[in-house]
């Protein structure tokens, strides 16, 4: 189980683009080409990929000199921006694309999920589709009527497999596609960013077939934007920027190497046009554990606003308060000083107040912030609202329990099981043993 | 979990790649499920179904006879013109119908092409095979009619397997071409019901071989259908095989679906990319 099962050395993939992308040439065009030149524009379409034949078609490397081995039995996660290559990567490997440059090599049986519902008609029958699109998968028809009944229980629609599928609801129709996927059993599986369609109990029994196929044994090539579930699943992951290799490693170090470059929004809020009073806010931003400023935010950072505001004049009674808003605007709780015991200042000068929100607070969503400086009985001398940020996936509390929290911030509450206490009823002082009183 | 030492190399093809004909026998069953699709769905969707296959060739049958054997007084070398029309229309719309579906095959198939592996020829060959139970329905029409003009296929009979055989190659050949060519040029999908009706045209359907004068003879059986329709019609009818037509067909046959698959192979490496 330990030897190396999929070898990549050097690969590379080019695509032409400008003319050839996108608009597909007419034959009119090449009948008009052809007549200019005769035959180097028709010898053009036999020529092998990859060779430019014309100075105006540009060619982008989607993949370039990518090398790595994985060994039997390991689940690799690939991550990387959108356009890194991840998923010409998993084309190439399942074949639907030839390379370019280099070679893979492959020990075992390849399955792909690359979309669920391949293949499927929506006239056919449930049963029908199942043996189409397991065909179509790979799977010899034998093997599909021995796997028939699991499939079906597993999608959970017995009662409709006989159904044309286009009377199926969409949840139905993603249950049953995956469960003919998921009853592939190749020694290699590739998954492509198959979690992003579907709810969240259709994401779960993916997540969890997925996990169960990584316990059996099997290769696993996992391509997904959900941190989250890559750290789950995927003892390790690789990393692609533009094409390349960044970082292959277990998945825990490569996917903080991927969260340190920054790509979600954060907050970090500078006023740029002149304040309406003397007390103002100068700045507002968020902080990580280092004291450096968060460039992206996760569900696992203990996280510290930092407001940086000014007083003009002496003030008293000056509020400031923090407010934490979901997507769209409502507040979710609200903050102020007194909460530690502390008072806003009163003499004038600037101030940087840091407020540390309770750790692993943050679900994966987007968040807003809205912070005010106000006096009561005055109003409001300063409010900066809807300053939002979103929060990237990590293993965290919002995701401890199996089928996620729900809610809009994730809390920790203590549980504890009570057990009636011997002495306690003998006593009679169990509250289920408590007499109603007569009378 | 079987533990096959199945190892598989992905590297960029050689230019000139030969078909994998253990790979194709690997999906046999992909193949049989495809034109089962096929089948199911369009029998599935049409008010007629079944009756469509008998309807066509009998429809057009009509239209000809009235036009062309009657009107027109096209001749029929000593034949009821309407069974002379009927058998060779059975074979030639076998062939047109399966062009303009493999042709297009590639096209409606965009997503199994960009998600899935297997290898692409299976497409457009599977496309043909629901042509060929068409063909077989209407083909029982013939019987009756056969009885009613009181003629008893000869010994060319014999014939029949290796004709059909030449027209489902005829017909993977060209629709190869046409459903690669369609990939890369989308307007490519205008020219195939032209270039059929064309093609109708210049084959001895209609009329007869004999009207070509001899010694141009050899110019109409370059079309491959023109030989193999004439051969066709001569061996049911219990009529003299024109061999000569016949050979030069055959060998038109072999070369188009050489070449059809050839080109194929060649431009399938960049379909996943370009469709």
């Amino acid at each position: 189980m330990g030897d190396t099962t999929i070898q990549i050395e050097k690969l590379g993939k080019r695509y032409r683009i400008g003319r050839a992308l996108g608009r597909n040439q007419t034959f009119r065009e090449v009948l008009v080409d052809a007549a200019c030149s005769p035959f180097r524009r028709m010898a053009g379409m036999f020529r092998s990929p990859g060779i430019a034949t014309n100075s105006d078609q540009e060619t982008i490397w989607a993949l370039r000199n990518v090398s790595f081995d994985i060994r039997g039995g390991d689940t690799v996660g690939v991550i990387g921006r959108n356009g890194a290559g991840k998923s010409t990567l998993l084309k190439i490997l399942s074949r639907i694309t030839e390379p370019t440059t280099g070679r893979v090599r492959l020990r075992g049986r390849v399955g792909a999920l690359l979309e669920i519902g391949t293949g499927f008609h929506s006239e056919l029958t449930g049963e029908e589709n199942v043996y189409l699109s397991g065909a179509i998968l790979g799977m010899k028809h034998d093997e599909i009527r021995r796997k028939f009944d699991e499939i079906v229980a597993f999608a959970e629609v017995e009662k409709f497999i006989r159904t044309p599928v286009k009377h199926y609801s969409s949840g139905m129709y993603l249950r049953l596609a995956f469960a003919v996927a998921a009853h592939l059993d190749p020694e290699i599986l590739l998954v492509d960013e198959v979690l992003a369609v579907g709810d969240v109990s259709f994401q779960k029994k993916c997540l969890g077939k997925m996990d169960a196929v990584a316990h059996e044994g099997r290769t696993v090539l996992f391509v997904s934007h959900n941190l989250g579930a890559v750290q789950r699943l995927c003892r390790s992951a690789v990393l692609l920027e533009r094409g390349e290799v960044k970082a292959y490693g277990p998945a825990a170090e490569v996917s903080a190497l991927y969260l340190k470059d920054g790509m979600t929004d954060a907050l970090s809020w500078r006023r740029s046009a002149p304040a309406q009073s003397d007390i103002y806010f100068r700045s507002i931003y968020m902080r990580g554990d280092d004291g450096e400023p968060l460039s992206c935010v996760t569900t696992s950072d203990s996280v510290r606003v930092v407001l940086q505001f000014v007083v003009g004049r002496r003030c008293r009674d000056l509020q400031v308060s923090l407010g934490l808003l979901d997507r769209s605007g409502e507040q979710i709780f609200g903050t102020a000083p007194q909460d530690t015991g502390l008072t806003p200042p009163e003499e004038p000068g600037e101030y940087t107040a840091v407020v540390t929100l309770p750790a692993e607070i943050l679900m994966a969503k987007t968040y807003g912030i809205r912070a005010a400086l106000w006096v009561p009985g005055l109003g409001i001398l300063d409010r900066q609202d809807g300053l939002q940020f979103s929060v990237q996936e990590t293993a965290s509390l919002c995701n401890s329990i199996p089928e996620g929290r729900h809610g809009q911030i994730a809390i920790r509450c203590e549980w504890k099981y009570e057990r009636p206490d011997d002495e306690e009823t003998r006593n009679g002082k169990h509250p289920a043993m408590a007499q109603p009183s007569m009378g | 979990m079987n533990s096959r030492e199945n190892v598989s190399i992905i590297e960029p093809r050689a230019s000139w790649t030969l078909l994998d004909l253990q790979e194709l026998w690997h999906y046999r069953d992909l193949f049989y499920f495809l034109a089962w699709r096929d089948v199911k769905v369009r029998y599935r969707q049409t008010v007629l179904g079944g009756l469509w296959a008998v309807l066509q060739p009998l429809m057009t049958m009509g239209i000809f006879t009235i036009f062309f054997g009657q009107l027109a007084g096209v001749p029929s070398d000593g034949l009821p013109y309407p069974l002379f029309v009927y058998t060779a229309l059975l074979p030639w719309q076998f062939f047109s119908n399966a062009v303009s579906n493999s042709g297009n095959s590639l096209i409606a198939s965009t997503q199994l092409i960009s998600k899935v592996y297997f290898p692409r020829i299976i497409i457009p060959s599977s496309s043909i095979l629901c042509g060929l139970l068409d063909f077989a329905v209407a083909f029982i029409l013939l019987v009756p009619m056969m009885v009613y003009y009181g003629i008893v296929p000869g010994s060319g009979i014999l014939l029949l397997p290796v004709l059909m055989a030449g027209f489902i190659m005829a017909a993977i050949g060209v629709g190869s071409i046409l459903s690669a060519l369609n990939v890369h040029y989308r307007d490519f999908r205008y020219v195939v019901p032209f270039m059929v009706q064309i093609w109708l045209f210049v084959t001895p359907v209609i009329y007869p071989a004999s009207m070509v004068p001899e010694r141009w003879r050899w110019m109409i059986n370059l079309n491959p259908m023109a030989g193999l329709i004439s051969a066709f019609r001569a061996s049911l009818l219990d009529q003299a095989v024109p061999w000569a037509d016949l050979v030069v067909s055959g060998l038109v046959v072999l070369l188009i679906f050489a070449i059809g698959l050839f080109v194929f192979l060649r431009m399938e490496r960049r379909f996943a990319d370009v469709i």
